[in-house]
């Protein structure tokens, strides 16, 4: 590929993000345009680009990184699902829960964010999507909720048959009541305090061309991972804000990259993430979380056996060994040769 | 009836254009029309068709990405779809989750695994054309029947594990589909009577057990399995690659193949640099560019520069005229390897951008390869005869004079 292919000449500025920011592509740069508390604990933030430009289009169960400048903690890098009106092309929403045990992040927006800030923001990225079912049961736990509401919109339009189950430690804590309220007995809420856990027996019995979609803690993940054991592969998709605890990797010895486009070999050590050595062999990866959860770093796989460490792929995923995310996934076989 | 009533809410405003975009001398040569539509303005009326159109770079740039109030789901033609809508034909989130398993399954890197296989494939095909001439000798090919119109039609099915019987209907199954997104003229007629026939087949041809267990239409249905497409969608996303994906690449070679045989000079330079091989195929489809035009449906009132497209109307969108703006594109008739291509509209811009264009670039950039090592010089040997349809620009013969290495 020729690199003069990538470049972008001035003419072509209505192409280019109009506030990307310098070097770090995929990332622009949008204003905080509003900031509110829709529950406890919990502020939507409206992020609109500032000269009312596009910005890029998402999916419903998609999510952004927001790149939070801290005092303390220098840049964090943050992810949030999107939650507002895809038809508005110049403004995304997310809202966000503070976290007890916040790394910093959840904190930054709930205590020091302020409308009229700018912001850099990547690019929305989904490992969530909604795919095409007759029935769908969303399940969501607190902060859960917000990929989902985007999912319900979906299925509004779609005229699909859904059921929202809604938990959350209390009626104050959960976001998006009011909206949900015109649904009418297609969403049941689950307010801890007052009913319990959520009654999840429901999914004891499979739905013919149904799909579960659940997005919230891991204890929530599981009990319906549990409850939904009947349900075929493929049906029941979950979206973790945490990766999953892994073992530790299968091989031990130090193994070797080919890189079929770049045409180098990089050696892979033992103390090292695939990412840190492509890093260091001069192919840089876009990457961000670096815990396997966002998908930023995806790279696809020519040949070899990654072993995957990630909380993304599904196990048919992963038995394709055609692509892995190199922040976290490593190599079972001595060699992978990388579409890099 | 004049065609000023018939411009209701910017009345005088948005200039209105008598010309056709479908008469046959716009589709022999489509550079007039393109080119008054532009000077016309952002926006023109159509009076003939009670339709607005975009021609200009910077406001076709903006619009083609505008899928929330330039609509897909009422069809992309002139009139109203009369068959099941394909991706093309799909709004958000009903567009959504085709788009996905499509762009994955045709994603630049599972294309580019193929490489090797389309290599030899090209390999042969000039083998095949080149067969007995000495080096350094002369043999007249004919590149769009000859090379376009071979190479698609077999890789590309092939790649979706269709079954090879009848591919010679490929090519007249896709191109009524275009036709069939202008007006009713005679080029819609001409195909109407076997569309029946041949949308029967094409939809034969994508069930499960009539494809191959590997390849792009498997892979469909190996989504179905995975639960992101339902099974009942498979057969006709499956045959969303047939008529999509075939005639607009056969139609792009043909392009690719006239713009090098007008272009000594340039087929030159691309000979002492090949690393210019994508810049050569993407500035020839800014130069030619295989899908015209499409329409779309206003959602809503949609602004364009101060003018305002009613809502419900049909707006047509002129890829080549944008792509041939000399606001956007220095001498835009020429093709010009040192200039950047990258921007041009010819795959469209934007949720609906080509879902196929790794195939394309694949097929090109192989065909190309091979082209560059084994011919020294080409020229034109005479003058190319055009393949009219409402919506390809459609190569009838492109003849080539090779001098081999």
């Amino acid at each position: 590929m020729s690199t003069n292919a990538m470049t972008t000449g001035e003419k072509d500025a209505a192409q280019a993000a109009p506030h990307s920011v310098a070097g770090h592509p995929g990332i622009q740069s949008l204003r905080v345009a509003r900031k509110e508390e829709l529950a406890e604990g919990v502020v939507r933030l409206r992020l609109e680009e500032p000269n009312g430009f596009r910005v890029p289009d998402w999916t419903p169960g998609a999510h952004i990184e927001l790149v939070l400048p801290t005092a303390t903690q220098g840049a964090l890098s943050r992810h949030y699902s999107l939650c507002g009106d895809r038809w508005e092309a110049s403004s995304y929403e997310v809202a966000v829960l503070r976290e007890p045990n916040s790394k910093g992040g959840s904190h930054y927006i709930h205590d020091e964010l302020v409308e009229g800030q700018m912001l850099n923001v990547g690019t929305p990225r989904n490992n969530f999507s909604l795919s095409q079912a007759k029935r769908y049961e969303f399940i969501a736990g607190g902060i859960g909720i917000t990929p989902i509401m985007t999912m319900i919109a979906a299925a509004e339009q779609l005229g699909i048959d859904w059921h929202l189950h809604y938990g959350g430690r209390s009626r104050a804590s959960m976001a998006f009541l009011p909206e949900l309220e015109a649904y009418g007995d297609k969403v049941t809420i689950w307010p801890q305090d007052e009913m319990g856990h959520l009654n999840l027996t429901f999914l004891a019995e499979t739905v013919e061309h149904g799909r579960v979609y659940c997005c919230g803690p891991e204890p929530l993940l599981n009990a319906v991972a549990g409850a939904a054991e009947a349900w075929p592969a493929g049906t029941v998709r979950f979206e973790r804000f945490v990766p999953a605890q892994l073992p530790e990797p299968v091989r031990t010895e130090p193994f070797e990259l080919e890189l079929a486009i770049s045409k180098k070999v990089v050696t892979v050590g033992t103390q090292q993430t695939v990412l840190g050595a492509l890093n260091d062999a001069g192919v840089p990866v876009l990457s961000s979380c670096n815990e396997g959860v966002c998908g930023t770093c995806e790279v696809g796989v020519l040949r070899g056996t990654p072993e995957h460490r990630d909380s993304l792929l599904n196990d048919a995923e992963r038995a394709k060994n055609d692509r892995m995310f190199v922040c976290v996934s490593r190599a079972i076989s001595d060699r992978l040769v990388l579409d890099l | 009836m004049t065609a000023m009533t018939k411009c209701p809410v910017a009345g005088g405003k948005i200039p209105v254009l008598d010309g056709d975009p479908f008469s046959p001398e716009s589709l022999e040569n489509p550079l007039p029309f393109q080119e008054a539509l532009r000077e016309a303005g952002p926006v023109a009326y159509l009076s003939k068709y009670g339709a607005y159109a975009i021609g200009r770079y910077e406001h076709m740039s903006q619009a083609v990405s505008n899928w929330q109030e330039l609509t897909s789901g009422e069809g992309v033609g002139l009139l109203p779809p009369n068959r099941a809508r394909g991706l093309l034909q799909m709004d958000p989130p009903e567009h959504d989750a085709p788009r996905e398993v499509l762009q994955e399954i045709l994603s630049a890197r599972v294309l580019r695994s193929m490489k090797d296989n389309c290599m030899s494939r090209a390999e042969a095909l000039f083998d095949e054309l080149l067969d007995e001439v000495p080096a350094g000798g002369e043999v007249l090919v004919d590149g769009a029947q000859q090379i376009a119109a071979v190479f698609p039609v077999n890789f590309f099915p092939d790649a979706s594990g269709i079954d090879p019987d009848g591919r010679e209907k490929l090519v007249p199954y896709a191109d009524h589909i275009f036709n069939s997104l202008g007006p009713r003229n005679e080029l819609f007629e001409k195909g109407a009577g076997q569309a029946k026939e041949l949308n029967e087949w094409a939809t034969g041809k994508c069930q499960r057990d009539a494809l191959a267990p590997e390849g792009f239409g498997a892979d469909i249905w190996a989504a179905a399995d995975r639960g992101d497409i339902l099974h009942e969608h498979a057969p006709l996303l499956t045959r969303s690659l047939l008529s999509a994906g075939v005639d607009t690449t056969v139609y792009s070679i043909s392009g690719l193949m006239h713009a090098l045989a007008t272009n000594p000079d340039q087929y030159e330079a691309l000979k002492q640099n090949p690393g210019l091989a994508r810049v050569a195929f993407d500035e020839s489809l800014r130069v030619v560019s295989p899908v015209q035009q499409i329409f779309r449906v206003a959602s809503t009132e949609v602004e364009i520069d101060g003018f305002v497209i009613p809502k419900g109307s049909r707006v047509l969108l002129s890829f080549q005229s944008a792509n041939h703006d000399p606001r956007r594109w220095e001498n835009p008739k020429k093709f010009d390897l040192t200039r950047d291509p990258s921007g041009h509209l010819a795959f469209g811009m934007g949720m609906h951008q080509c879902v196929g264009q790794h195939a394309a670039r694949l097929q090109s950039a192989c065909l190309l390869e091979v082209m560059l090592q084994r011919v020294a010089k080409v020229e034109m040997a005479a003058p190319v005869e055009y393949y009219h349809n409402n919506v390809l620009r459609g190569w009838g013969k492109v003849p080539m004079r090779f001098t081999l290495v």
